[in-house]
This record gives structure tokens, C-alpha cells and sequence, in this order.
């Protein structure tokens, strides 16, 4: 079994595209990867799609109609917020297992205003509002004061993630916003669920991202010059937990995954030098500091205080303003994340480029629950 | 479940929510005979340990613990705010999460592992679209 590498991946800047479809989002994005990797449709043997919205609609299939009809086979994909972190891996194991050598993965979502989350309960009433909460924000809300419960952790640490990451995006010309947003602002932005504000929950956008992989014979074929190497790709499930029914687990996942693709790729946490990892909430990215290994449990609230998980720090976490600032069309963002570390890998990443990068890991979840987690290193 | 829609008297917000007659409303969960892990509802299987109808019914305790919560200040249309929405870990097991009531909804008003009883009220007067009332369940300061 040879190594898997991205040849050509890029992503259309997150916005509202209300005129325009699922497909043709996804279209655009396909296209725009193609051409980073000066390849064809007709060079593609699969596509691997990633959709979340429009789930049994043949996405994938409708992409083909926009772009080129070839024929070859196409497997659509839903796994909540790892769809496209999913469609990904699916890509990058038909390589692995020989069955092809060149794959197109597209991730694509078009979203609704609003809170997410479920309001119904089961019964001829709604149950949010009297057992408890269920949106997307109180749930994230829930699992930050687990964290606080255990470490102290504050409110303004939790608000601090929302700072740097929007200042991040303000380098990220493909972000929905390029705004700074100092830490009163964060603070006393409307109160969603305590203690995530508005500006603490990742934004609904419209957004599509799509990689070509290939094989290692493909790609010596091609050129390595800006190729960058699948050293690690795992997917996990939530293991039983006592609470898991009223609490959804999002640690235990992305801890396993994080040691199996750490195995996988024969590095430590200490070697990699930047992570795109799943901020859908603020108060989500203090509990991944210590889930992928960045810090020992109880640290995260300092590591965000000090200021290391920023750019210019020992270890940059969500350069690309994250979901909290770059958007979260859930099922094109596990894709969007391999953009940017790619783009980093391959020193095009401009004013926010983390100086030198060799190793970079992208992480996501889909409550449900579904880790997605992947390791990529610079070829030259 | 719907059939009961034409009995008299206020129905349960929850499957696990049980008003037997004439007697104390209570929470039903199930435990397994090999593991002991504690579900809330009724199930056959085990998903802690792949036990095959393993698991029998249990009743949940009206005491427990606060876990962890947060404080719901936008909601869907309709629902009031602001409210504590709580998780709690009952005595001898299984954890529920639902609205924390009779206390502010103000962090500095809450802490962690505070003492709650399990108590059933009327649901919000939420009714379905024929009509019926609910019963459904509360965490307040122990009392
Ligand atoms: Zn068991």
C-alpha cells in the first residue's frame, strides 16, 4: 500500500448563495480543485460526495451533471458535521486499497438561518423549554461547563477562543467575515445559551470544498512539487458513556481519534504545527485543546490565556477564523479544513501562513456521534 | 401511544415518565443485569457491553445532583427565557437532563453537584392539538 496525497484542493469563500444549488455549489468547488490539480473530469474514477441537507438526494450524481458525466461510480455520504471529513476518508481508503488511483471528494452544504437542534420531544408537545435544552448551543453550552465544573474554567477564556478566531479570519479572504471582534465585544454580544454569545456560535453559511487525491504512482506521474501527503486518516464513534443519553459525548471520539492517527502517522502532538479543529462553539474548542493532546488536561484555559493556540504561537489552532468566523456549512467543512492546512503546507496560505509548516491535523464532529480526524505533511 | 389521547386526566410529557394510578408519578429507566448501566426508558439490549436482553426495568430515584447546565437565553419561537437547562445525575444512577426551576437563572446562583428533587408538574400547560394536558418533571433545590 503506497501513500495517499492531495494534488488539488481548494474551496469557494462561505457566504449566503440562496440562487444558486446544491450541485452547483458543489460544482464550483469541484472545478476549482480539478484545476489545482490540472487534472480533467474524464481523469476522475470516483467521486466521493459529502451532503447533509439534501442527504438522499443524489448530490453527488447532480454534481456529475453540472460538470462532466463520465459514468464512474459515485457514493453519497452523510455522517452529521465529519460528512465531508467522511467523504474524504472514503476517497483516500479506495486509494489505499488499490481500487483507484485518482479520486475527486466534494463536500457541499447549504444551510437555513437559525438555531439548530432538535425542538421535538417525542410526545404530542414540544419538550425545549421544559427538559432543558436541546439546541446546538446549549448542548456545546452543557459540555463547556463540564470543563469549567472539572478546571474552573471561565467564561471570558471560553469568549477568548471567539477572539482569536475571528481575528484569524480577518487574514482569510475566503471567511464569511473579516471582522475583528476584541473580547467585550465577544463578552456582551447577545447571550444564546450561557455561556456561549452569538458571537461564540459558529456561523450558518452556504459553502462547498473539494479535494483530488491520488495514488503514490499517480502522483511521482503528476509532480510532488505542491503535493501534500495523507499521513493519517481515522473515523471514530462515541463509546458508551454513562451520560450519553441527555449529554452527547464529543471528548472520548476525538481522543481515540487523536491517538490512533498520532499511531498511524508515527508523530506526537508535539510535531504538529497547525490544527483546523471543530470550534462549532466556542466553548468546543477549549475541551479539544486537551482532547487531541495540545496540553494536559486542566490546561486548556491557560494555553487560550497565553496565547500559544494563536498565529505566531507554538501551535496555531483554526488560523482560518474556524467556524466560529470562516463559517460551518457542516457538510462541506471537513473538506474546507484540508483546504487550509494543505494551503499552509504548501506556503500559499499569505498573510496568515504559519512561518514553516510541515505537519498539519484537521479535526471534526458530528454530534451523533462522529469523529473525523487527518494528518498531512509537506512533501517538499 | 397516541390511543391514550381519549383517556381523562393529563398524560405523560416522556415515555419514561410514568403516572401510575392512584399512585406517586416516578421516573422509569432500565438497568443491566451484567454491566450495570442505567438507561433511561425501557430497552432489551445493552449497548455498554452488547448484553442481549440483559436490561430490565428500573426505577430512577427522585434525588440527585446537578452535573453541568447552561442558561437558555434564545430559543425557538414561542419558548420562554431565559431557564436553566440542567443535567443531573440521579441517586443510585441514570442522568436526565430537564429545566431547572425555582432557582435564578444566574451562574453565580448555581453550583455544581447542588442538591435537586425530582419533582412533576403540569407541562408549561402545553397542550397537544386535541386538547390534552401534560404532566411532566422539574428539577428544584432540594427540599
Ligand atoms: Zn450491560
Amino acid at each position: 500500500m503506497g501513500d495517499v496525497y492531495v494534488m488539488g484542493v481548494d474551496m469557494i469563500k462561505f457566504g449566503r448563495f440562496p440562487e444558486q444549488t446544491v450541485p452547483q455549489l458543489g460544482a464550483t468547488a469541484a472545478m476549482m480543485a480539478l484545476d489545482d490539480a490540472g487534472l480533467k473530469m474524464q481523469d476522475m474514477q470516483a467521486l466521493f460526495c459529502g451532503n447533509l441537507g439534501q442527504a438522499s438526494g443524489m448530490v453527488g450524481q447532480r454534481i456529475l451533471k453540472e460538470i462532466g458525466q463520465t459514468g464512474i461510480g459515485v457514493v453519497n455520504c452523510a455522517n452529521a458535521c465529519a460528512t465531508g471529513a467522511t467523504a474524504f476518508r472514503q476517497g483516500w481508503m479506495s486509494i489505499k486499497a488499490d481500487v483507484h488511483d485518482v479520486v475527486l471528494c466534494v463536500g457541499v452544504e447549504q444551510m437555513g438561518r437559525g438555531l439548530l437542534g432538535g425542538a421535538g420531544g417525542g410526545s404530542g408537545i414540544p419538550s425545549e423549554g421544559m427538559l432543558g435544552s436541546g439546541t446546538m448551543p446549549s448542548v456545546f453550552a452543557e459540555a463547556g461547563l463540564e470543563h469549567t465544573r472539572k478546571y474552573g474554567t471561565t467564561f471570558e477564556q471560553f469568549a477568548k477562543v471567539s477572539v482569536k478566531n475571528h481575528h484569524h479570519s480577518t487574514m482569510n479572504p475566503k471567511a464569511m467575515y473579516q471582522i475583528e471582534t476584541p473580547l467585550d465585544t465577544v463578552m456582551n454580544a447577545e447571550m444564546i445559551s450561557y455561556p456561549n454569545t452569538k458571537l461564540m456560535c459558529s456561523v450558518n453559511v452556504d459553502g462547498a470544498a473539494a479535494a483530488v487525491l491520488v495514488s503514490e504512482k499517480k502522483a511521482k506521474e503528476l509532480g510532488m512539487a505542491r503535493a501534500v501527503k495523507v499521513r493519517a486518516s481515522v473515523l471514530t464513534s462515541d463509546p458508551y458513556q454513562d451520560r450519553d443519553l441527555v449529554m452527547p459525548d464529543v471528548n472520548t471520539c476525538t481522543r481515540m481519534a487523536a491517538e490512533q492517527a498520532y499511531e498511524m502517522a508515527g508523530v506526537g502532538a508535539d510535531d504538529i504545527d497547525l490544527i483546523e479543529l471543530h470550534d462549532c462553539f466556542a466553548t468546543a474548542e477549549i475541551l479539544h485543546y486537551e482532547n487531541l493532546g495540545l496540553c494536559k488536561d486542566g490546561e486548556a484555559g491557560r494555553l487560550i490565556d497565553d496565547g500559544e493556540v494563536a498565529l505566531g504561537g507554538r501551535i496555531p489552532v483554526n488560523v482560518s477564523g474556524g467556524l466560529l468566523s470562516k463559517g460551518h456549512p457542516l457538510g462541506a467543512t471537513g473538506i474546507a479544513n484540508i483546504y487550509e492546512v494543505s494551503t499552509h503546507l504548501r506556503g500559499e496560505a499569505g498573510d496568515r501562513q504559519v512561518e514553516g509548516a510541515r505537519l498539519g491535523m484537521t479535526h471534526v464532529i458530528g454530534l451523533g456521534s462522529a469523529c473525523g480526524l487527518h494528518i498531512l505533511e509537506k512533501v517538499n | 401511544m397516541s390511543e391514550q389521547a381519549t383517556t381523562t386526566g393529563p398524560l405523560p410529557a416522556v415515555g419514561y415518565l410514568k403516572l401510575p394510578e392512584g399512585g406517586e408519578p416516578y421516573l422509569e429507566g432500565s438497568k443491566c443485569k451484567e454491566c450495570g448501566s442505567v438507561y433511561l426508558g425501557t430497552r432489551t439490549n445493552c449497548s455498554k457491553c452488547s448484553g442481549r436482553d440483559t436490561v430490565e426495568a428500573f426505577k430512577l430515584s427522585n434525588k440527585g445532583k446537578l452535573y453541568s447546565y447552561c442558561i437558555v437565553h434564545r430559543s425557538f419561537p414561542g419558548i420562554d427565557v431565559p431557564y436553566i437547562s440542567a443535567i443531573v445525575d440521579l441517586d443510585g444512577g441514570g442522568t436526565v437532563k430537564g429545566n431547572l426551576i425555582d432557582v435564578d437563572p444566574d451562574p453565580d446562583k448555581i453550583q455544581f453537584d447542588m442538591a435537586v428533587d425530582v419533582v412533576y408538574k403540569d407541562a408549561l400547560g402545553r397542550k397537544d392539538r386535541d386538547g390534552n394536558s401534560y404532566i411532566s418533571y422539574f428539577f428544584q433545590p432540594a427540599g
